[in-house]
C-alpha cells in the first residue's frame, strides 16, 4: 500500500546542501511526523516525497518500486498544503472532483467518491460555495477532502494547521488522528510544533539542519532523546539544560531535568533559587526559578495549588531517576 | 517546484519571447551600428564606404546639435517640472473625501488616452490658432492682440501640449502613492501638534519621493523620444527640433544615414543612462 | 480610519476637484462639442459653447472625404492583432517566469524591459530598410509585428506580475492531483488568471492604438491607422475645425471609453511594478 523508503537521499539548492544524504523508512499505514525548527529541511524533505522538488541524490521506492524520476502526478500521492491550495475559481464540489476528473474516472463514480468524502467531512452543507466563502476550518476540511478521494498510497500533510486559530487547531489534530484510525493509511505530516508531532505521531522523525537528529515513537523520544537538541526539543515546557559544575557530579557535560520532575518544596531541597513569574494555569503552576547557580532560570512544573509567590525562595529537587546526561558531543550518556 | 522536468519546460516556453527582444534589439542596433561609421546617403550614390568616426564628429559640431540638446533639456524639464507640480497637488486635491470623486478622476486620467497626433492637432488649431483658437479669442476679449502660438511661443506650446497629456500619468501614479500613506502616520503628527503645511513637508513629500523618483525616470524616457507633437504642430521649426527629431530628419529628410545613426548611437547611449536608473529601482521591487 | 469630514469641507473639496478636472478634460469636452457644429459656427467670435444648431452633418463629412472605416479598420487590426499575438508570446515566458524562477530570472525580465528603452529614432533607419527589403512597409503585418514587439516587454511584464499573486501552492496542489502542465495551466492557471490577461490585453490595446512613431513612420496611405489620418489633417486646408474635430472624436471615443476601465492597470503596467 504506502511504504515510503528513502535511500541516500540528499537535496542541494545551488551550492547548499540543505539536505545532506539520509535513509529514512516509512511503514505501510504508519504516521510519521516530520518535526524541527523552521529551516530544517522538513518541507524540502516532504517536497522531495511528493516530487514537487528533485532529489540531487539518492533514490525514493514507493511500495517497493524506484519513484526517484516519476512525476508527482504518477506517484499516487495526495498532499494537503499549509495554504490548503483550494481552487478559488472552483466550487467545494469541483475541488474534490478535481483529482478524480484529472485521473480520467467515469462521471457516476466521481459523484459517489465526492458524496461520500463530503459525509465523513460534514461538507455536504457548504458543497457548492466557493472556498472563498468559507472558514479558515472549512477550506481545511475541502482540502483533506480533496486528498482522500484519490484513495492514494500516502497523505503528504505541510503543515496544514498552522493557519488556524488555537481552539480549531486541536480539533482538527483529533479529526485527522481519527481519519487515521479509520483508513489506515500511510500519513506523512510536517509540523513545527511539537505538541502535533506528541499526539499525532506514531513515529516522529526529529530534523536539523537538514540532518535527522533522531527517530523513534513519542514516548522514546521523549523518555530517551539521543542528544541535547532532541532533549531540548521534545516535550513542553523545555526540558532545563543544565551545565558546569552540577553536572560534572553525574560524570557528565550537561543535565537535563524535565520540569515535570522537578519536586518543589519551601525548605530542603537539593537546588535553591527565588520564585520570577509563577503561571498559574488550574491544573498546574509553572514557577520560573532564578538566582539557582545552576542556569539562567529553571522552569518547574508544579500541581495546581502549589503556591509561592513573585521573589519567595523555593527549593528545587530534581528525581534522581529522571536525570538525562550528555556527553561532551552532546550525546546521551547511557 | 522547481524539478528538471517543469526547469526545461519553462526555458522552452520562454524561448519565444527571448529570442523576438534579443532580435529587436540587437538587429538594427549593431545596422545602426554600422551605418554610423560609414558615408551612407540612399538617395545621393548610397553607401560610400568607412569614414570612422567622421559621423558622430560632424553631428555633435553640426550647428543644429546644442541647440536641439538644449531644447530637449527645455522640454523634458519644463514637462516635467509642470507635471510633478501639478501632479502632487492634484494627487492630493483627489485623495480628500468629495462627492463624484470617481468621475473627478476619469476627467483627469482622459488626456492620457487621447493619441498624441489628436491632442496635438487639437491645441494647435482649435486652441492656439492666432485667428480662431480659443486662445486668440480669450486674447482679444481682454483687448490684447492674440498670441501666434507655434511660433513666437513654439517651446512653451508644446511643452503645454505634452504636459497636458503627461499630466494624468503623473497624477494618477502619485494618487496610487499618497493612498498608500497610513492615514495614522498623518494623525500621529496631528496630535503631535504638526500643522498642516509641516505634515506636507515632512510625512507626505517623503512618503512620495520614491513615487516622484519613478515618475521622473519614466516620463524621462518617454519624453526624450515625443515625436508626434512636433511632428503635426511645428515640424521641428521655430526652435523645437529636440534630439529625436533631428535624427530623424538627418535620416528620413535628409536621407544621411550614416548622419543619422552617429546621432542614433548618442540618443541610444542618452536613454540607457536614465534607464540604469529607473532599472535599479525596478530591480529593487523585484526582490520584495 | 477615515475621519469625519464636515460638509462644508467636503463640499469646497468638490467644487475644486470640479473646476480642475473640467479644466483638464475641457480641451477633449471642446472637440467633441464642434465636431457637433457647422464650420462656420465652430470659427465663429465669441465660440459658441452650447447653443449651436447641433448637426452630424461632420460625421458624415469625414467618412465620404477620407474613407475612415478604412483607417479605423487599420488600427483595429494593428492593435487588435498586436496585442494578441503578444499575449500568446507572452502568456508561456511569464509563466516561466513566476512559476519556475531561476537565478536568471530577474535579469531576463529587468532586460525585456530594458529594451522598451530603446529610443525608436534610434533604430528607425534599420527598421526602415528590413521593411522595404522585407516589404513590409506600409503593411498591416509589419505594423503589427513592430507594434508587438515594442509592447511586447509590457505585456510579459504585466503577465508576470499578475501570475505572481497566483500561490505556487495551488499549482502544485493541480500537480499532485495529477493534472499534466497542459491541464494545469489550462483548468487551473488561466481561469485563476483571467481578470490580469483581460487587463493586459486593455491596457496594452490602448498602447497600440495610440502609438504614434512607427505607425506614422512605416506607414504611407494602405496600412495607415488613426494615428495617420489625424496627422493628415496637419496640413492646412482651410476652415475645417468642425471635421477635424469629428475625425478627432471618432478616433479618441473608442479608447477613452477603455481607457476608463484600465485605470489601475495603467499604473501596474507602465510602472513596472514599482509603485504599488
Amino acid at each position: 500500500m504506502g511504504r515510503i523508503v528513502l535511500d541516500k537521499v540528499s537535496k542541494r539548492f545551488g551550492d547548499v546542501e540543505v539536505i545532506p544524504p539520509l535513509d529514512l523508512t516509512i511503514e505501510d499505514g504508519e504516521f510519521a511526523v516530520f518535526v524541527g525548527p523552521s529551516g530544517c529541511g522538513k518541507s524540502t524533505l516532504l517536497r522531495l516525497i511528493a516530487g514537487l522538488e528533485d532529489v540531487s541524490g539518492g533514490n525514493i521506492a514507493i511500495d517497493g518500486s524506484d519513484a526517484t524520476m516519476v512525476p508527482p502526478a504518477k506517484r499516487g500521492l495526495a498532499m494537503v498544503f499549509q495554504s490548503y491550495a483550494l481552487y478559488p475559481h472552483m466550487s467545494v464540489r469541483k475541488n474534490i472532483a478535481f483529482p478524480l476528473k484529472m485521473a480520467k474516472m467515469d462521471q457516476a463514480e466521481i459523484d459517489r467518491r465526492v458524496a461520500n468524502a463530503a459525509s465523513v467531512l460534514n461538507l455536504a452543507d457548504y458543497i457548492d460555495r466557493r472556498p472563498g466563502q468559507l472558514s479558515g476550518g472549512q477550506r481545511q476540511r475541502v482540502a483533506i477532502g480533496r486528498a482522500i478521494v484519490r484513495e492514494p498510497a500516502a497523505f503528504l500533510f505541510d503543515e496544514p494547521l498552522s493557519n488556524l486559530d488555537a481552539a480549531l487547531r486541536v480539533g482538527m489534530r483529533l479529526e485527522i488522528s481519527e481519519l487515521h484510525e479509520r483508513l489506515k493509511t500511510t500519513m506523512v505530516y510536517v509540523t513545527h510544533d511539537q505538541v502535533e508531532a506528541m499526539t499525532m505521531a506514531d513515529k516522529i522523525v526529529v530534523l536539523r539542519a537538514g540532518n535527522i537528529e533522531q527517530v523513534g515513537s513519542p514516548l522514546e523520544l521523549y523518555h530517551t532523546p539521543r542528544n541535547v537538541f532532541v532533549a531540548g526539543f521534545i516535550g513542553s515546557p523545555k526540558m532545563n539544560l543544565i551545565d558546569g559544575a552540577e553536572a560534572a557530579k553525574h560524570d557528565a557535560h550537561i543535565i537535563g531535568v524535565r520540569p515535570e520532575h522537578i519536586d518543589v518544596t519551601p525548605s530542603g531541597g537539593i537546588w535553591s533559587g527565588k520564585v520570577g513569574v509563577a503561571e498559574h494555569l488550574g491544573s498546574d503552576t509553572f514557577f520560573h526559578v532564578h538566582d539557582t547557580g545552576l542556569a539562567e532560570t529553571i522552569t518547574v512544573r508544579a500541581p495546581g495549588e502549589v503556591s509561592f509567590r513573585h521573589g519567595d525562595a523555593i527549593h528545587l529537587t530534581p528525581r534522581a531517576d529522571a536525570i538525562h546526561r550528555f556527553d561532551a558531543q552532546g550525546l546521551r550518556i547511557a | 517546484m522547481a524539478t528538471q522536468h517543469s526547469r526545461s519546460a519553462a526555458r522552452l516556453m520562454m524561448a519565444p519571447a527571448v529570442i523576438l527582444l534579443l532580435g529587436w534589439m540587437l538587429v538594427p542596433l549593431m545596422m545602426t551600428l554600422w551605418f554610423s561609421f560609414r558615408k551612407y546617403l540612399p538617395l545621393r550614390g548610397g553607401d560610400q564606404g568607412f569614414v570612422g568616426f567622421d559621423n558622430f564628429v560632424r553631428f555633435i559640431t553640426s550647428s543644429a546639435f546644442w541647440p536641439s540638446v538644449q531644447t530637449t533639456l527645455v522640454i523634458v524639464g519644463g514637462v516635467l517640472l509642470i507635471t510633478i507640480v501639478l501632479g502632487v497637488l492634484l494627487a492630493i486635491l483627489l485623495d480628500q473625501p468629495m462627492w463624484g470623486q470617481g468621475v473627478v478622476r476619469i476627467l483627469v486620467i482622459a488626456p492620457f488616452f487621447v493619441m498624441p497626433t489628436v491632442s496635438a492637432l487639437v491645441w494647435k488649431n482649435m486652441f492656439m490658432d492666432p485667428v480662431n483658437g480659443l486662445f486668440a479669442h480669450l486674447w482679444k476679449a481682454f483687448g490684447a492682440e492674440p498670441i501666434v502660438w507655434l511660433s513666437d511661443a513654439s517651446l512653451f506650446s508644446i511643452i503645454l501640449i505634452v504636459s497636458w497629456q503627461w499630466l494624468p500619468f503623473a497624477t494618477l501614479i502619485l494618487l496610487t502613492a499618497i493612498q498608500s500613506l497610513d492615514s495614522e502616520q498623518l494623525e500621529a503628527a496631528e496630535m503631535d501638534g504638526a500643522p498642516v503645511f509641516s505634515r506636507f513637508v515632512y510625512i507626505v513629500l517623503p512618503h512620495l519621493s520614491r513615487a516622484i523618483t519613478i515618475v521622473i525616470l519614466i516620463q524621462t524616457i518617454f519624453l526624450l523620444s515625443v515625436f508626434a507633437e512636433i511632428f503635426v504642430t511645428t515640424g521641428g521649426a521655430f526652435g523645437t527640433r529636440t534630439l529625436t527629431y533631428l535624427i530623424y530628419q538627418r535620416v528620413l529628410e535628409s536621407q544621411n544615414v550614416g548622419l543619422g545613426s552617429a546621432g542614433g548611437v548618442y540618443a541610444i547611449i542618452l536613454a540607457n543612462i536614465v534607464a540604469a536608473f529607473l532599472m535599479r529601482i525596478v530591480g529593487k521591487n523585484l526582490d520584495a | 480610519m477615515a475621519r469625519a469630514v464636515t460638509n462644508r469641507r467636503k463640499s469646497v473639496n468638490t467644487i475644486l476637484a470640479w473646476i480642475v478636472g473640467l479644466v483638464i478634460f475641457f480641451p477633449i469636452l471642446w472637440t467633441i462639442l464642434t465636431s457637433f457644429k457647422t464650420e462656420a459656427q465652430a470659427i465663429s467670435s465669441p465660440p459658441v459653447f452650447l447653443f449651436f444648431d447641433w448637426t452630424l452633418e461632420n460625421y458624415g463629412v469625414v467618412q465620404e472625404r477620407s474613407d475612415y472605416m478604412r483607417f479605423l479598420w487599420n488600427s483595429v487590426i494593428i492593435a487588435g492583432g498586436s496585442t494578441l499575438i503578444g499575449v500568446i508570446i507572452a502568456v508561456p515566458a511569464a509563466w516561466s517566469m513566476a512559476f519556475v524562477p531561476s537565478r536568471r530570472t530577474k535579469d531576463i525580465l529587468l532586460w525585456m524591459l530594458s529594451t522598451k528603452m530603446l529610443p525608436a529614432v534610434g533604430v528607425l533607419y534599420p527598421i526602415y530598410l528590413m521593411f522595404i527589403r522585407l516589404g513590409l512597409l506600409d503593411t498591416r503585418t509589419g505594423l503589427v509585428i513592430v507594434v508587438m514587439l515594442i509592447n511586447l516587454p509590457i505585456i510579459v511584464w504585466m503577465l508576470y506580475t499578475y501570475f505572481r499573486e497566483i500561490p505556487v501552492d495551488i499549482l502544485e496542489a493541480a500537480r499532485m492531483d495529477g493534472a499534466s502542465l497542459k491541464e494545469e495551466i489550462l483548468h487551473v492557471l488561466t481561469p485563476m488568471a483571467v481578470p490580469g490577461i483581460a487587463s493586459t490585453l486593455l491596457l496594452n490595446f490602448i498602447l497600440a492604438w495610440n502609438e504614434a512613431f512607427w505607425t506614422l513612420n512605416l506607414t504611407a496611405a494602405k496600412a495607415a491607422p488613426l494615428t495617420a489620418f489625424i496627422a493628415s489633417y496637419s496640413s492646412p486646408e482651410g476652415l475645417f475645425f468642425a471635421k477635424l474635430s469629428a475625425a478627432s472624436t471618432m478616433a479618441i471615443a473608442p479608447i477613452l471609453i477603455l481607457g476608463w476601465f484600465s485605470q489601475k492597470q495603467l499604473v501596474r503596467g507602465l510602472t513596472f511594478g514599482a509603485v504599488k
